[in-house]
């Protein structure tokens, strides 16, 4: 399981939500530190694809597990 | 390796309940995902930059709003079926875990979203700048234009 620096838990809320807020913690955080979101709606799979590729901060892994969706992104 | 930034311009021009969701609702992402984004509202969009939006929605005229039971549209016509269904409405949206309007507003103001109140529909309406929200500023469609002709997607509601 990867180390993250911060954590943003973004259960129960629904796109576009999840990637906003992450774009609000992503703000407050130094380039290179990581982040972990944990999120249940599955349209987000798709939203941090897009998020990492349109901001260029990184998706260092996208997984999931019983309804429960994981992401790990750096602050490039 | 410097890329032009993207811009976003969207033209409201509907003042309803479901209306008001998709320019709001796009501009967050697209600010969100690192758009340059301005809304220039105009007409009965004009209602979305006001301090209190007091917005309604009804399925009349809207044969594909799908509702929990099929009314006859002279039914739907009837004295404060209008507030039902804009009653109704804010349920399901609450309950699907959608944001307010007045939220969503905030949140796009608060990504950087800019909000431009057109000066042709405040002086048609009557409408005083004290009326609208703070963040909002006014424009002619001419000056929009200049942001909207430099952006990489233009959208109209």
């Amino acid at each position: 399981m990867t180390e993250y620096d911060h954590e943003l838990d973004a259960s129960g809320l629904n796109c576009p939500l999840p990637i906003l807020r992450a774009r609000k913690s992503l703000g407050k955080m130094k380039p290179d530190e990581t982040l972990h979101i944990i999120a249940t709606d599955p349209g987000s799979v798709k939203d941090f694809e897009a998020f990492a590729k349109q901001t260029n901060n990184l998706l260092l892994s996208s997984t999931e597990s019983g309804g429960r969706f994981n992401f790990v992104m750096k602050k490039t | 390796m410097a890329a032009r930034k993207k811009k976003l311009s969207i033209i409201a021009t509907r003042g309803t309940l479901d209306w008001a969701y998709p320019p709001l609702v796009i501009a967050s992402t697209a600010a969100a995902l690192g758009y340059d984004t301005e809304i220039f509202l105009t007409s009965y969009g004009i209602e979305l930059v006001k301090q209190t939006p007091r917005l309604k929605t009804t399925a009349i005229g809207n044969p594909g709003m799908p509702m929990p039971i099929q009314l006859p549209v002279l039914l739907q016509a009837m004295p404060g079926m209008q507030n039902i269904m804009t009653m109704l409405m804010h349920q399901k949206l609450k309950s699907k875990g959608v944001m307010s309007i007045e939220q969503l507003r905030a949140l796009c103001l608060e990504s950087g979203v800019k909000m431009i109140a057109c000066e042709m529909t405040l002086n048609l309406f009557d409408i005083d700048q004290s009326d609208l929200l703070d963040e909002a500023t006014t424009g002619s469609i001419a000056t929009y234009l200049e942001f909207a002709g430099k952006s990489h997607i233009s959208l109209t509601f």
